[in-house]
């Protein structure tokens, strides 16, 4: 086939500014980066209270710290932002079927939201036992 | 006829359209056309008013006016359109700025260059994959009977079925514009299509294809595809879908290396 001369168009840099659905999907993947930072935060508290008392509150010392405050409070927004679009996303990802018809979306994401909360349930009171 | 009264003409409204000229060979420019701004019109009567009445040397595909041929998809307002379901009416006031479809290179004014989904498009053999004679054929060997099949089973891959090749879901793909290797949405809710059929066996020779980074793995859920799908088709799902099923697969064959792969 012959080439034709074509004109091509090149991405801007700051395509996903220019939807509110591009801006939302960027979000979402940047809010891994915030749920890793919970995993790293919880694995140095578990560090910190094996090595001992001393090292547990320089841990809470630490934690207490305007800066460490202040990641936590951007990255916890950043994990409802996760928690919810992935929740959303979940029915189109998954074909469930009960016999031969399919479950609503909103009953897959329901149920999600009920095993967050037996999770968290069963995570308060480990804690406070 | 339709009679002077009977158009709903509301005035004009302004039509951006971008026009390429490979003769001039100078970037693309935005040329404005004023049209009637009528309320059963379309951007495609726009466009066909333009080149009909103002401006002859203006270019762009379309055939069937009714949303199923797949010819007339441009970027409307930036949003990949097909433009003969797009009404004016809808973006009154304007100006309402109509571009060829993103992502794709520009051939002249509003028509791209589709030779990239032409050529992707077999890759994932979208056709019904069998070594066996159809239920009713001969004993001679000849294969032009049919393969039957139940309500239930046209209704698994009925809503991949409606996809018309408009490449409306690579303009919206932010994955396909910066990786151009990425298979693309259409052509694996098009793999996911024949997988589902009941009368298929191809869905080994398939796999061979989509699980390679530039197939399934290329996507990120960014989801514009299904949003934008004039078919209501959900790219995005079949191949999130398509995901679970390779890694299943995988999974298995790991786990039972002599019986796990079917």
């Amino acid at each position: 086939m012959t080439a034709l001369p074509t004109y091509h168009r090149r991405m801007p840099t700051f395509w996903w500014l220019r939807k509110r659905t591009y801006f939302v999907f960027v979000m979402r993947e940047l809010s891994s980066i915030f749920i890793a930072w919970f995993v790293l935060f919880l694995l140095l508290f578990v560090k910190a209270v094996g090595r001992g008392e001393t090292a547990y509150h320089d841990f809470l010392d630490w934690a207490a710290s305007p800066v460490v405050v202040a990641l936590n409070v951007v990255a916890a927004v950043f994990l409802v932002v996760h928690t919810i679009t992935w929740f959303n996303l979940t029915p189109q990802a998954m074909d469930l079927r009960v016999g031969r018809r399919p479950v609503p979306a909103a009953a897959v994401i329901a149920a999600q939201y009920a095993g967050l909360l037996v999770v968290s349930a069963v995570v308060w009171w480990l804690v406070r036992s | 006829m339709t009679s002077t009264q009977d158009r709903q003409e509301t005035g004009t409204i302004s039509v951006q359209v971008m026009r390429y000229r490979p003769d001039r060979s100078t970037p693309p420019i935005l040329q404005e056309y004023d049209v009637p701004l009528r309320k059963e019109w379309t951007v495609l009567d726009a466009l066909n008013h333009v080149k009909n009445e103002i401006d002859p040397t203006l270019s762009f595909r379309w055939s069937c006016r009714m949303g199923i041929c797949g010819s007339c998809g441009m970027n409307v307002q930036g949003e990949p359109r097909l433009t003969c379901g797009a009404f004016l009416s809808d973006y009154a006031p304007g100006p309402i700025r109509v571009e060829p479809l993103a992502n794709f290179p520009v051939i002249r004014d509003l028509v791209i260059d589709m030779a990239d989904f032409m050529a992707k498009l077999p890759r994932v053999k979208p056709w019904i994959i069998r070594d066996d004679a159809p239920d009713d054929a001969e004993a001679d060997g000849e294969i032009d009977g049919e393969y039957l099949q139940t309500p239930e089973e046209l209704e698994a891959y009925k809503q991949f079925s409606m996809c018309i090749n408009c490449m409306l879901c690579y303009a919206a793909c932010p994955v396909y514009g910066l990786d151009p290797d990425f298979v693309g949405p259409a052509a694996i809710a098009l793999a996911e299509r024949y997988d589902l059929d009941s009368r298929d066996r191809g869905a080994r020779e398939r796999l061979d294809v989509l699980i390679e980074h530039e197939g399934v793995w290329g996507c990120t859920f960014v989801g514009e595809c299904t949003r934008v799908c004039p078919k209501h088709v959900d790219p995005a799902g079949a191949i999130q879908r398509y995901k679970l099923k390779a890694a299943n697969q995988s999974l298995r064959a790991w786990l039972l290396p002599r019986g796990g792969a079917r």
